[in-house]
């Protein structure tokens, strides 16, 4: 919300401040000024000058000399301006003077522009008469100001003064940033307000007097409310004999600085006041309410209704509408109808404050499409008691600026107004909320400043709150105008006292913790992806259709079709994360991923769905299947995780490469699954290398995890290692030799490591060498042949069993 | 005998001055030293000394072999260590040559605000907790005293599943669930993923990460808050760190603040980070709203509390100097590796 600094200081006179004392002030008070503009920052030594003579210059067709009266003296001026006349009174900078902008109304330069004495076509000019773009402004707050031309004051303007206070300039413009709770701040009166309580200056607001023209309105217009749920207040009034004509200048400025155009007297009026008292008016030709009759009921489904600005809206049956007699003349709170808008040929008027649902409004008008100032300012919520305020504040002006005959009475169907809230409270409990001492002096006064009158009640207080304060329900809220008051700097530091407590992380974080320093630890870098994902991305993984893994929860209302699934799979975001990284020409590029995926329990969602945090792992460049093994090992490891992890070949993953993938699987649960990612997926994601992924479910890891350890002593007989070369048939993965070892090698088994591994010359067609090395110990003596021999013997049986024969 | 050993002693020590090899001196040694030496065999004629000199004699012949040991030992250091160093000058390296690096990966720079965060918290006892990120209009709206048709719903621009659910745009829902658990006092921080529908730009993303902090218990105070935040600030930003509450409005705090924080870049004194102002806002927080208490079955008259919501992203922007929120989703190694 924009509001010049005069409107502010129209109803706190004594207000004296710099624009930056009030910048602080107001927002340290909790009514945020974002920013302000003064809009005499660039200009100086401005006058207002009458132009006595014209000549034309003797080497230019296009410039004319002026003698200008500029009060104490006349000086001459070359221009090339074409409307100005003798007589003209006109504002005139003088030498060493400073303008805001070009005559272009371009973008202003920062600084401004000095003018100094100079010479046209070699005739002296002592100066320079202004354009509005000039002084820093335009038309559209100065709509009399000639497009392309000097400006010309009124013909009552005095010569010789200052042209800046004739324009109204000498005013800084401040823009706030009013909280949704304070609705009634939405106004200048509301801003006024705490102003006055900030500065502890005294709000006047306007005095508001209706003369009237002595006949009753009863007599021009009748108004019935169909649906009171959606409108509470509808008061209406007549003007009669319009005499429509541009609004006062001072009017004029104060709305264009709140970024509103001056229209004509009338339109003026009602802006002003939907400013000034936050409550937006409607104006409809009388002439055009047929029966003179307003009714206010929801449409029907399927309506079409022309809009002031000749867009026809359809409407639905829980839009509100402003009808007469016989038709729709205004959607309500919204925008009125061409049908009854005020035009020039307007006599009779009726002018319409109400107070309409909020919610409904705001639906409405987003169902419409169509936001206007009206339908900001009812959204919110308004006072249904500000609504026959303001219209009577706006007939006052009508009289004031003679703008019409104001009919007497207001026509008010108005729905039982609720008795003003009461809050009984104890200063000592605003103390105790704030960590304060303050005496009931300081909260009392802090509430008179506010205008919150407050009764003693023992030792207790009763507040009875205005009505346009419905953000004070209850004593926490009065703290905090104390707070705000007082001042938040002001109230101390402390720390809170009480029973202590422990700080700690859950055990699934610790899980998660570990994850993410083994995988950084194993040079993967951690990414982040977004949650959502497009639907197609089961395409790109090749994900058959019928696959349950594509049954994803919908968002309603998404950023686009791109963004509008939650993931069930981390696949996409890792996948599209290293495409970035290749299609850069990033080398080596290792990332991990951890984060959440979103399995729903049915769909429609009617559960909390399976939040799975997934530990991703992606890369390519250096490394292999076995290096993504590696590092899932590293990991289980550290968690605790280490005997009978076994790898099936077998996990059927679409997106990854047939012969090289495999689900992780402890405790008969698939904690994950790695491999290569599909050629073809690596083609849908422009990936031109091998790449490798693992997943893994953390939801089955966590439980599994234990970070407990027990020493078990350190070997002190030697161990004994045997060597066996094998010659094995191709099928047989050695996961399937190792398991038979870890089964066969008894107590004294130790460790076992494959050493070489071979295939191709000298080994027959089918089959490939691979040799072990098995270590055997026993902690409390040291071994025999025979002991060895005899655990040898088991396993060389158990080869085999297998068909595997040792190599010669 | 005597003149014997004066003899072999000096020819000893001359063969020892002019040896410049230490295998060459292992010869000269055993020639002198060995058994079948030269030392060696003149003992052998220690018979044909007289009896009462034999003493004499034998001590003096100890003494040259004790001397001619000791050279030869001298000597023999002395060739090592200069073979030694003759070795060393040659595998003289070019110490700025690259290093090998272990190729450790990198963390997130979200990820290091957050646990920056968390440490601070977890120092002054908070719990850390996580709550859905798909969440129930009631727990991301009504409990927190946002009622159905409530502007305040309109301005954090929901994505929505159903009437039900949706995707939560904050995480000051993780608060009620944990004192829905009526386990007081409660001093707990919860960060997380939330998401609001903005078009993503250089400073928007529609995904982006808080972390709500909650405290309740008796007796706790606005001016509990200020300290609790002032000592986040000075841990997060550094010692001299100063902080200002402004008033402001959240539907779930009464009273409500926003806190700047003093403009780690210029220290206070105005500059382009902070728009001339000195001062940085960094998080929102209040009093806990004794209607939210009451909706989660807590006595507002016998408990309060206060509670702050941290942008993540805003933390790791401001301290890293990132200028532009897409990178944080990119997942560029060049950018990553940095952090």
């Amino acid at each position: 919300m924009n509001t010049a600094l005069s409107w502010i200081k129209a109803y706190v006179p004594d207000l004296d401040c710099t624009p930056q004392e009030y910048l602080d002030a107001m927002t340290m008070t909790g009514t945020k000024v974002e920013t302000y503009e003064c809009l005499d920052k660039n200009l100086r030594n401005i006058v207002v000058g009458e132009i006595m003579s014209i000549a034309p210059h003797p080497d230019a067709d296009k410039l004319i000399i002026c003698q200008v009266d500029i009060g104490v003296k006349t000086i001459q001026i070359v221009t090339g301006a074409n409307n100005v006349h003798e007589g003209d009174k006109v504002p005139v900078v003088l030498d060493g003077g400073k303008v805001a902008g070009g005559h272009d109304g371009g973008p202003l330069p920062e600084d401004g522009i000095e003018i100094h004495n100079g010479k046209l076509r070699n005739v002296d000019s002592f100066g320079m008469m202004c354009s509005i773009e000039e002084l820093g402004s335009d038309r559209n707050f100065y709509p009399e100001a000639p497009e392309n031309g000097i400006y010309i004051f009124p013909e009552d303007t005095k010569v010789g003064s200052d042209a800046i206070e004739a324009l109204g300039l000498h005013d800084t413009v401040f823009e706030y940033e009013i909280t949704s709770n304070r609705v009634d701040c939405y106004s200048v009166l509301g801003i006024a307000r705490e102003a006055a309580a900030t500065f502890g200056k005294k709000f006047i607001p306007p005095v508001v007097n209706v003369k009237g023209n002595g006949e009753r309105v009863t007599d021009y217009v009748s108004v019935e409310v169909k649906d009171p749920d959606l409108c509470t207040r509808y008061c209406a009034r007549v003007v009669k004999n319009i005499k429509l004509a541009p609004s006062p200048q001072w009017m004029q400025r104060r709305l264009a600085a709140s970024g509103i155009r001056p229209i004509n007297n009338i339109v003026d009026i009602t802006n002003y006041v939907m400013e000034e008292y936050g409550q937006p008016m409607h104006a409809f030709d009388l002439d055009t309410v047929a029966d003179h009759k307003i009714v206010v009921k929801r449409a029907e489904d399927g309506d079409k209704f022309v809009t002031l600005d000749g867009q026809e809206r359809i409407l639905d049956k829980d839009m509100l509408m402003i009808c007469d007699g016989v038709k729709q003349i205004g959607i309500a709170g919204i925008m009125g109808g061409e049908n009854s808008m005020i035009t020039d040929n307007v006599s009779t008027m009726l002018f319409e404050a109400a107070c309409f649902n909020g919610a409904n409004i705001r639906k409405s008008a987003k169902r419409l499409g169509l936001r206007t100032d009206a339908s900001g300012k009812f959204e919110k919520g308004l006072d249904p008691r500000n609504a026959y305020d303001a219209i009577n504040r706006a007939c006052a002006l009508i009289e004031e600026l003679g703008c019409g005959d104001v009919v007497d009475g207001v026509v008010d169907i108005c729905e039982p107004l609720a008795d003003l809230r009461t809050i009984d409270f104890a200063t000592s409990r605003i103390n105790d909320l704030l960590g304060t001492d303050l005496e009931d002096k300081v909260m009392l006064d802090i509430f008179a400043s506010l205008e919150l009158p407050v009764e003693k009640n023992g030792d207790r207080y009763t507040m009875t709150v205005p009505s346009y304060r419905q953000d004070l329900e209850g004593v926490a809220d009065l703290a905090e105008e104390v707070a705000r008051f007082y001042g938040y700097d002001k109230i101390g530091s402390t720390l809170p006292s009480g029973e202590a407590t422990t700080g700690k992380i859950s055990f699934k974080r610790r899980v998660e913790d570990k994850a993410r320093e083994i995988a950084e630890y194993c040079g993967f870098s951690q990414g982040m992806c977004y949650s959502f994902e497009s639907p197609k991305v089961y395409d790109k993984l090749l994900i058959p259709a019928d696959d349950p893994v594509r049954n994803a929860i919908t968002i309603s209302n998404p950023l686009g079709e791109d963004f509008s699934i939650m993931r069930t799979v981390p696949l996409n975001g890792m996948l599209t994360s290293l495409s970035t990284n290749y299609n850069r020409r990033n080398k080596d590029v290792k990332l991990y991923e951890m984060a959440n995926i979103y399995i729903p329990k049915s769909l429609p969602l009617t559960e909390s769905p399976d939040e799975r945090m997934q530990f991703t792992l992606g890369f390519y460049g250096d490394g292999d299947f076995f290096t993504m093994k590696g590092v899932i090992e590293e990991f289980l490891d550290s968690i605790g995780i280490k005997d009978g992890i076994m790898y099936d070949g077998k996990a059927g993953r679409p997106y990854l490469h047939p012969g090289r993938q495999a689900n992780i699987i402890y405790d008969g649960v698939i904690l994950g699954y790695l491999g290569e990612v599909h050629p073809e997926v690596a083609d849908n994601y422009e990936i031109g290398t091998k790449t490798y992924i693992a997943v893994l479910d953390m939801p089955n890891i966590v439980p599994r995890a234990t970070f407990d350890r027990k020493y078990t002593g350190v070997a002190r007989f030697p161990g004994v290692t045997r060597d066996i070369s094998m010659v094995v048939p191709k099928e047989i993965p050695v996961g399937d030799i190792e398991a038979m070892i870890r089964q066969r090698g008894g107590k004294l088994l130790e460790t076992y490591s494959l050493f070489d591994i071979y295939e191709g010359e000298q080994i027959k067609e089918g089959f490939k060498s691979v040799a072990y090395s098995i270590t055997f110990r026993a902690s409390d003596r040291t071994l025999t042949d025979d002991d060895v021999n005899a655990a040898m013997k088991k396993i060389l049986n158990g080869l085999d069993g297998m068909g595997i024969e040792l190599r010669q | 005998m005597k003149e014997k050993l004066e003899q072999i002693r000096k020819d000893a020590l001359s063969q020892v001055q002019e040896c410049a090899d230490v295998d060459k001196l292992g010869e000269i040694r055993v020639n002198f030293l060995g058994k079948k030496g030269q030392l060696t065999s003149i003992l052998k004629s220690m018979k044909d000394v007289s009896p009462e000199d034999r003493p004499k004699v034998g001590q003096l012949v100890n003494e040259t072999r004790a001397e001619i040991e000791r050279v030869f030992d001298e000597a023999q250091l002395k060739l090592q260590r200069a073979l030694r160093e003759a070795q060393m000058k040659k595998e003289v390296i070019d110490v700025t040559l690259p290093a090998k690096k272990h190729a450790i990966g990198h963390k997130h720079p979200n990820a290091i605000a957050q646990s920056e965060v968390e440490n601070i918290f977890i120092g002054m006892g908070y719990e850390v907790v996580e709550g859905p990120e798909i969440e129930t209009d009631y727990y991301n709206f009504e409990a927190l005293n946002i009622p159905a048709d409530h502007p305040a719903k309109d301005e954090q621009d929901t994505f929505y599943i159903n009437d039900k659910f949706l995707l939560r745009t904050q995480t000051s829902g993780t608060q009620v669930h944990v004192m829905e658990k009526g386990k007081l006092p409660i001093r707990m921080i919860a960060p997380g993923r939330v998401f609001r529908s903005d078009e993503v730009d250089a400073t928007h993303s529609p995904s982006f990460h808080q972390i709500e902090g909650l405290v309740i218990d008796k007796h706790i105070t606005f001016a509990d808050l200020k300290g609790t935040l002032w000592e986040f600030a000075k841990e997060l930003f550094g010692q001299d760190t100063k902080v200002r509450f402004r008033p402001h409005h959240f539907n779930f705090t009464e009273p409500s603040a926003e806190m700047d924080v003093s403009c780690f870049k210029c220290g206070g004194s105005g500059c382009r980070f902070c728009k001339g102002t000195g001062w940085i806002e960094i998080l929102g927080c209040g009093m806990v709203h004794p209607n939210v208490l009451r909706m989660s079955k807590i006595d507002p008259e016998q408990y309060s509390g206060f509670a702050f919501g941290i942008g993540l992203e805003r933390i790791a922007l401001l301290k890293y100097e990132i200028d532009d929120m897409r990178l944080l989703y990119e997942n560029d190694a060049r950018f990553l590796k940095q952090f």
